[in-house]
């Protein structure tokens, strides 16, 4: 019984949070997207506009739900809960702080990068389903764009997991800080498992780990469409996109899943480069920063600063960067990411078997 | 070749990058001028652009020249206005007096009555052309530039003051005395 309440409740919160979390990155959003631009943002709904997401959000709740006539009906339905779902069970895999996981599996990693393709599918759904030429471009846009970029992220996943040696997300948060069960080296050359902090992470474990993070975190801002890779939701070519047609809470599903999964691949990128849960500070001689900054609470306030900061530089990156045309995205996919990417996870390779051994 | 361009297209993405950030943190205060006649007005353009209008308003010139203004007692009614305009926004119905009505405070003399005059503000593109061409500067532009309104209508604004009845009278005053000149001539 108390584990059917727990396996309820799991979900029930990560929803939760993500509705507040999308509510707050909206505003969060457009304050900056305002401030980047000398402008002040939302200013009249509450004190300094803080309510005006909660506005929006009642205002597409109230809103009615219109089919297009000639739409496909079921597909037109399904598709923003299908791509809402794929987001929401990537959520599953991602610990939050130490042994803080909704599901603890071996094949983590594996799970979410086969999960989150799923979205490719309901936005083509989407837009093959509206019948409007525009959802249709902005979907096949999106399909081409996710389907490419699938690839620099999974190769430089696995140029990060031959270095850790494991899929499951536990494992790999766990042994990135003073708490880590396996030797761990700055750089390869100094062993720094009681020192722990920012040198312990494995973006430091080797140099061109930096590199493969970079690919990842380009590849990932593709994933997510966001800008400068908004081709698919283009607004001034193609009005929407793939959610032209939507409305009311249809609309506010899409949104949801888009702003979960900016928070989804950054907290990926957090998990898997950035140290997870584990503290930025070292243990410096007397001063053990790193042991005094691990905890449960600690965990968790670290995994939401680091992925609320990237989140930040997302949204920083989407404000000042134009679009990019379709053949410089697939260029910059085919020519410079994957053979950069390949180029890491053959340098990790030799890595693990020369220098870790 | 086509690293040379990503490497490129890193550092430039760099530098903007850089520049956003810098505005993001001068956010943190709103330019200080307003008033572009001030001297170090460009010295004090950092930070936040936005005037929130309503609450805060930009200083206007010492000689606005915004939405007009008809003083009709110094009106001749001679329709100048309305055929200067380009946008036909000024609508003009003149009513003939049988004699003299009165000066104007320029000293013309006024020898028709204005039934109506209706200058369409939404129409009026503030060129100021009607303001050259009056002989007795009876329409002239002012310092009002906000009169938002939830109606279209509202945007017309008369200026004539006359009422309905003064307009009847005055009409029938007008075709009594063509009538009389008519009789006389016939007589």
């Amino acid at each position: 019984m108390l584990d059917l309440f727990i396996h309820i409740l799991v979900p029930v919160a990560i929803f939760t949070f993500i509705a507040i979390f999308t509510l707050f990155a909206v505003y969060a959003e457009r304050k900056i997207a305002g401030f980047v631009q000398d402008r002040l943002g939302p200013m009249e709904t509450g004190k300094y506009g803080s309510l005006q997401t909660i506005a929006d959000i009642l205002k597409l709740l109230q809103k009615e739900l219109i089919t297009p006539l000639l739409a496909d009906k079921i597909l037109f339905r399904l598709a923003p809960i299908i791509i809402f779902v794929a987001v929401f069970t990537g959520f599953s895999v991602m610990p939050w702080s130490q042994d803080f996981i909704p599901v603890n599996t071996h094949t983590g990693l594996f799970l979410i990068m086969a999960i989150v393709s799923i979205d490719a599918i309901g936005i083509l759904m989407a837009g093959w389903g509206s019948n409007n030429k525009f959802s249709l471009l902005g979907s096949m846009r999106a399909i081409a764009q996710m389907v490419s970029y699938e690839i620099p992220v999974g190769l430089s996943l696995i140029a990060a997991v031959m270095l850790t040696q494991t899929l499951n997300l536990n494992d790999i948060a766990t042994n990135q800080g003073v708490l880590a069960t396996e030797e761990i080296k700055f750089l390869g050359v100094w062993s720094i498992k009681n020192v722990g902090g920012i040198f312990a992470w494995n973006i430091f474990q080797a140099p061109h780990m930096i590199v493969t993070y970079i690919i990842f975190f380009i590849a990932t801002l593709a994933e997510c469409n966001r800008a400068p890779f908004d081709i698919p939701e283009a607004e001034s070519e193609l009005v929407g996109g793939f959610h032209t047609e939507y409305g009311g809470i249809q609309f506010a599903f899409l949104f949801l899943a888009e702003y979960a999964m900016m928070f989804l691949v950054s907290m990926l990128g957090v998990v898997i480069f950035l140290g997870a849960w584990n503290t930025p500070l070292p243990n410096m001689g007397a001063l053990k920063l790193a042991n005094w900054t691990t905890g449960f609470a600690w965990g968790i306030f670290w995994t939401f600063s680091k992925s609320l900061f990237l989140v930040g530089v997302q949204m920083w990156i989407r404000w000042t960067l134009p679009r990019l045309r379709a053949d410089q995205l697939m260029n910059l996919c085919w020519k410079v990411l994957t053979p950069l990417a390949f180029l890491c996870m053959a340098i990790s390779a030799i890595w693990r078997i020369l220098v870790i051994v | 070749m086509i690293f040379k361009t990503a490497f490129h297209a890193l550092t430039t993405a760099f530098k903007g990058l850089s520049l956003t950030v810098k505005h993001l943190f001068g956010a943190r205060k709103a330019r200080q001028e307003l008033d572009i006649t001030k001297d170090n007005y460009f010295d004090k353009q950092d930070g936040i652009a936005t005037v929130q209008y309503p609450k805060v308003k930009m200083p206007i010139p010492e000689v606005a020249r915004y939405q007009l203004e008809v003083e009709i007692d110094d009106c001749i009614v001679c329709d100048l206005c309305a055929k200067a305009c380009p946008v036909d926004c000024i609508a003009i119905e003149a009513i003939k007096s049988p004699e003299a009505i009165g000066k104007t405070s320029d000293g013309s003399i006024k020898r028709l009555y204005p039934a109506k005059f209706d200058i369409d503000m939404a129409k009026c593109m503030y060129c100021g052309l009607c303001t050259v061409v009056c002989p007795t500067e009876c329409i002239v532009m002012t310092n009002q530039y906000d009169r938002s309104s939830t109606k279209l209508t509202d945007l017309i604004y008369g200026f004539s003051d006359m009422t309905d009845d003064q307009v009847a009278q005055r009409k029938s005053e007008w075709t009594k005395f063509q009538a009389e000149k008519e009789a006389a001539k016939s007589k």
